[in-house]
């Protein structure tokens, strides 16, 4: 164990840094959240006070949910994130079953493959995956979306996946065989089961980019009918210039549902980035 | 898996109780391929075809809606044709800015809050963990949008802010201004991402041996000395990992400048970096054409930018630094 070395001046000062960053993070979250409830008088008058029982105000909300187009872009967002997300865990997994398990021909080579995409941007095959989608007729659906999230989300789920898989007793699988289950009964009621902690890593670690991405919804699917939050907020922000009260409500509805999955899956996150790094 | 590597070829794997028997091969092992099969065709298809196709495209141009092969020419157009290569040279110049920013402001700052965060029997740790890599969580829009309103004049935060510090006349537009903007935009992307550097190392520094840093206390080793003289150097690895995280990141960039700045990255280009140069050039804008063949040519810039970082990463930095690995 670790003596703490510490004197009691040493962590004061520790933890006033520590408390000045923290108010450098939430701070500029909790302003555009605390002010999309006050009346627009006292966003411009007293932008740093809270909303009191005269300047508490909804208009903001009214604005923006009156429009109806928000809810879609939510419903458009988990769509698309889950998706992706079920495609990249399920494919990604087996794939990494196959590459940790087995000896094959090709097997590191494949590795490799593979690893390329973990350090090359999808982004920069824009071009010829807008060419693709429309020769397709995938441009404006979900689909496009979600086949594209799903190829940019494997390299790393493989990666990741594949290294806790090796970690899987041999023992257990070899059990299994001679009670004569199949490699796929193996992979998904023994293997899949144990590594259940790094899948749900890897959820948190592909959903996070999926559900923020503003390039692919504003390429591939920029359609009223399957934009995304994060494109929707950008555009809705942008026809409410002056709106103030709109703005904010829109950027407080926009941080909320990623505010809930972060504080839900933080610990899950931090552990994972922990265990990852560990390794 | 060590065990089983001798087996080779089509070999059904059937290792009985810890003893690896070769059984002739029966059957064909279809399961691997039906394992690998759905992410490697969608992996493929989806990314791989179309990086190489973007790559071919550079080669080409369209003429009357055929295209034609043009060899090199269109690289010739982006470094030397002053319609185009003035706007690319400023794009390439400002993005190594911005990735220079980021090394020199967003990796130290990360290492300082992980150091700070590691020290033995800080409370409240779990806290200022969440807090500090919240911003890392969302979107570039929100995260755009935000500070946009809180550093415009309109609204007066800032000023008010800085105000109660008695610096009020310091306050500027600093991102409606050609000197500022692009500085202004990398302490925003440098506020939302120092999340991730800062969490690698953290992790690193908690996995450095009791040993390690007990032996140094002994020799009397402690506090700033024994962060800088025995963590630091163990930490070069995750170091590495993270520069070359942050290059691939910033020379691909793009949803940040697009959201705060739009498409022609204003002021006057002086935000422009190579994603909105692309983004520009590829979809076209209120002042020319999309173009897909130089957009694709400037995305091939990318791609090679990217490669040679990744490929220095690799081969110069990490076989070097192999050796402080425990």
């Amino acid at each position: 164990m670790n003596r703490a070395r510490s004197s009691p001046l040493n962590s004061a000062a520790v933890h006033l840094v520590l408390i000045l960053y923290t108010a450098l993070c939430i701070g500029p979250v909790l302003l555009v959240a605390v002010n999309s409830f006050k009346t627009r008088a006292t966003i411009f008058g007293a932008p740093l006070s809270l909303p009191g029982p005269s300047s508490f105000d909804l208009i903001g909300y009214k604005t923006v949910l009156g429009q109806g187009v928000f809810l879609n872009y939510f419903a458009n967002s988990l769509i698309v994130t889950v998706g992706s997300l079920a495609a990249v865990l399920l494919f990604g997994a087996m794939a990494a079953f196959a590459l940790s398990e087995y000896r094959f021909r090709g097997n590191s080579l494949l590795g490799l493959f593979l690893a390329l995409g973990i350090m090359v941007p999808i982004r920069l095959g824009t071009v010829a995956i807008l060419n693709m989608m429309v020769a397709a007729h995938l441009v404006n659906t979900h689909l496009a979306l979600i086949l594209i999230y799903t190829a940019q989300g494997l390299p790393v789920a493989v990666f990741i996946l594949s290294e806790f898989m090796r970690g899987v007793s041999k023992d257990l699988k070899d059990a299994g065989r001679i009670d004569g289950l199949s490699e796929y009964t193996i992979f998904f009621r023994i293997v899949l089961p144990l590594v259940r902690p790094a899948v749900a890593t890897v959820a948190v670690f592909t959903m996070i980019p999926i559900w923020n991405d503003l390039w692919f919804p504003l390429i591939v699917a920029p359609g009223e009918a399957t934009k995304t939050v994060t494109l929707g907020a950008q555009a809705f922000i942008g026809q409410f210039v002056t709106n103030w009260n709109a703005i904010l409500a829109a950027l407080t509805l926009a941080i909320l549902p990623v505010l809930i999955l972060y504080l839900l899956f933080s610990r899950q996150l931090i552990r994972g980035i922990t265990a990852g790094a560990v390794k | 898996m060590v065990q089983i590597e001798k087996i080779s070829g089509d070999a059904p794997y059937l290792p009985i109780a810890g003893e690896n028997a070769v059984l002739p091969a029966r059957t064909r092992r279809w399961h691997i391929l039906v394992f690998l099969a759905p992410a490697l065709l969608v992996y493929t298809v989806i990314m791989i075809v179309p990086l190489v196709d973007t790559l071919r495209l550079s080669l080409f141009r369209s003429v009357d809606r055929v295209p034609e092969f043009v060899g090199l020419d269109n690289f010739a157009v982006l470094f030397f044709d002053p319609r185009w290569s003035e706007h690319f040279w400023q794009a390439l110049r400002n993005n190594t800015y911005f990735f220079a920013f980021h090394m020199l402001v967003q990796n130290p700052i990360g290492i300082a809050l992980a150091a700070l965060l590691s020290l033995p029997g800080l409370r409240g740790q779990a806290f200022y963990r969440a807090a500090f890599f919240l911003p890392t969580m969302l979107s570039f829009v929100i995260v755009g949008f935000t500070w946009k309103l809180i550093l415009s004049p309109l609204w007066g935060v800032t000023p008010v802010l800085l105000g109660a510090i008695g610096l009020k006349s310091w306050f500027h537009p600093w991102l409606g201004q050609d000197s500022t903007a692009l500085t202004t935009l990398c302490l925003i992307s440098v506020w939302q991402y120092v999340g991730i550097p800062m969490m690698l190392i953290y992790a690193a520094l908690l996995a450095i041996p009791h040993e390690v840093v007990e032996a140094a206390e002994l020799d009397g080793v402690t506090g700033f000395a024994q962060f800088w003289k025995i963590k630091l150097p163990l930490i070069l690895p995750t170091i590495g990992i993270c520069s070359i995280l942050t290059f691939v990141s910033n020379f691909n960039a793009f949803d940040l400048i697009y959201t705060v700045q739009g498409a022609l990255a204003g002021p006057n280009f002086s935000t422009d970096i190579l994603g909105t140069f692309l983004f520009r050039t590829f979809f076209g804008n209120q002042l020319q054409l999309g173009d897909p063949n130089m957009g694709a040519t400037i995305a091939t810039m990318m791609f090679l930018i990217i490669l040679a970082g990744v490929s220095v990463y690799l081969f110069g930095i990490h076989t070097r630094m192999r050796r402080y690995q425990f």
